[in-house]
């Protein structure tokens, strides 16, 4: 496993880039969390941001998905602004957050079903077999009150097996998997990148993922 | 594995049917509000008076403070159980206007706790001696004024969902805007009795259901977005 690590300012922009941001700035309760941050995530690459607790790394993934707008700088969508694209850039993008988006009265395909309707159509058949993909199988029709952590983590996961996006943004999405959920994950963090997507991703974990980008914050 | 994109449309119907999936899981969530509108209005008559004509003046009156209170009770968990499980943020995230999908969710709410007050009010004013002539106009001013005290209610449960505790801030919020509502609610049924034409008076209710129904799921979403960030 070799990691590009770099401060940030230096993961590399080229034409490829999916994401890139400029100058980004962000402060909170008088505290600067990152100035000047330059970076661009390009297709078929895994970037994972690490940082110390507290150095904004949430804050930052949550500034790329428009979830937060206390910030200054630019946030380019294939080299356009993304405001001006709001539309194609939420139907590319996926986005599991600390919170992962997961009811807990409705059982996992009805949960499933939902957040993916909300970007694309998609059949029941797919649901079930990403659900089974991920070692839900069996429990697609119990509510999800009566699924552990980590279960209804890969409820929220079996999202991006369905899911068309191009760009994953994930936040700590390790935290409640087991070993081999933890596995499963970054295999298919590198599947997608080969398949020319970009994933973002915070985890404290040390990722097994070949040519992954790291960028620092704080 | 790979679907087309879903139009606005699907979105719409899915985010309407997975509330009303969700509202027919938690029963608790349907039956508070209507179990409180029926205990609130059998108070009155003890409370006030159980003399019928004294009751058939206030009947009307009675009915949809009633029913305004059912609908700011059953508010609070519009949104708050989407923002606490992280759902709300997918809404935000979709590439739909949010318009549809917080219109989407307003009507699920409507229909699971707005409705059932309105199909049981005929039984309620029967008890409280409502005049007979004017049963069909309170049944047509309850079903078009509750769906505008749900979508402005919305407003009031978007801006306050992110906050801690919130005690009574949702109705000091949402009250002062629902004022109008009743006002007009109740004028109606009044001058129905009192021989009124009544063309005006549900314009007035119509324009409010129109006004409400475009607008204010927009406030509401400007909102989610606020109480997100």
């Amino acid at each position: 496993m070799e990691a590009a690590e770099t401060q940030s300012g230096s993961v590399e922009k080229s034409s490829h880039s999916i994401l890139s941001v400029n100058s980004l700035f962000c402060e909170r309760d008088d505290r600067v969390l990152f100035r000047d941050l330059d970076f661009a995530v390009n297709e078929g690459q895994v970037l994972q941001i690490k940082g110390s607790n507290g150095s904004g790394k949430t804050t930052l993934l949550r500034i790329l998905c428009g979830l937060n707008d206390a910030y200054e700088g630019e946030i380019l969508w294939y080299g356009e602004p993304v405001e001006e694209r709001v539309e194609d850039y939420f139907g590319s993008l996926a986005y599991i957050g600390h919170r992962v988006g997961v009811n807990k009265v409705l059982t996992p395909v009805e949960n499933l079903r939902w957040t993916c309707s909300l970007q694309q159509v998609v059949e029941d058949e797919a649901l079930y077999a990403a659900l089974a993909q991920l070692g839900l199988r069996g429990f697609e029709d119990s509510q999800c009150f009566t699924l552990s952590a980590g279960q209804q983590q890969r409820v929220s996961l079996s999202r991006l097996l369905v899911s068309d996006a191009r760009l994953w943004i994930l936040d700590e999405p390790f935290t409640t998997l087991d070993a081999s959920g933890v596995k499963q994950l970054e295999a298919l963090l590198r599947e997608h990148a080969d398949r020319g997507g970009a994933v973002m991703v915070t985890t404290h974990h040390n990722l097994a993922v070949s040519d992954l980008q790291i960028l620092k914050l704080g | 594995m790979t679907g087309q994109q879903a139009t606005s449309g699907q979105a719409f119907r899915a985010t309407l049917k997975r509330d009303l999936v969700i509202a027919y899981k938690r029963k608790n969530d349907v039956v508070n509000p209507f179990m409180f509108f029926l205990i609130v209005a059998t108070l009155f008559p003890i409370g006030i008076s159980p003399d019928p004509a004294r009751l058939g003046e206030v009947a009307a009156g009675v009915l949809w403070i009633s029913a305004l209170l059912a609908s700011l009770l059953a508010m609070d968990n519009l949104y708050r159980a989407d923002y606490e499980d992280g759902s709300l943020e997918q809404l935000l995230l979709s590439p739909h206007p949010l318009y549809f999908l917080v219109l989407a969710k307003n009507i699920s709410h409507w229909l699971v706790s707005g409705l059932p007050v309105v199909l049981v009010s005929p039984l309620i004013a029967y008890m409280l001696n409502l005049p007979d002539e004017a049963y069909g106009v309170l049944l047509i001013t309850l079903l078009m004024g509750t769906p505008v005290l749900s979508l402005l209610g919305s407003i009031g449960v978007a801006l306050t969902v992110g906050l801690g505790s919130r005690g009574l801030i949702l109705a000091v919020i949402t009250l002062p805007l629902s004022v109008p509502v009743l006002i007009a609610g109740t004028i109606t049924v009044q001058q129905t009795l009192n021989g009124a034409e009544l063309g005006g008076y549900l314009a007035i209710m119509g324009a409010m259901l129109v006004g409400a129904l475009t607008l204010a799921p927009l406030a509401s979403a400007a909102a989610l977005r606020i109480s997100v960030n």
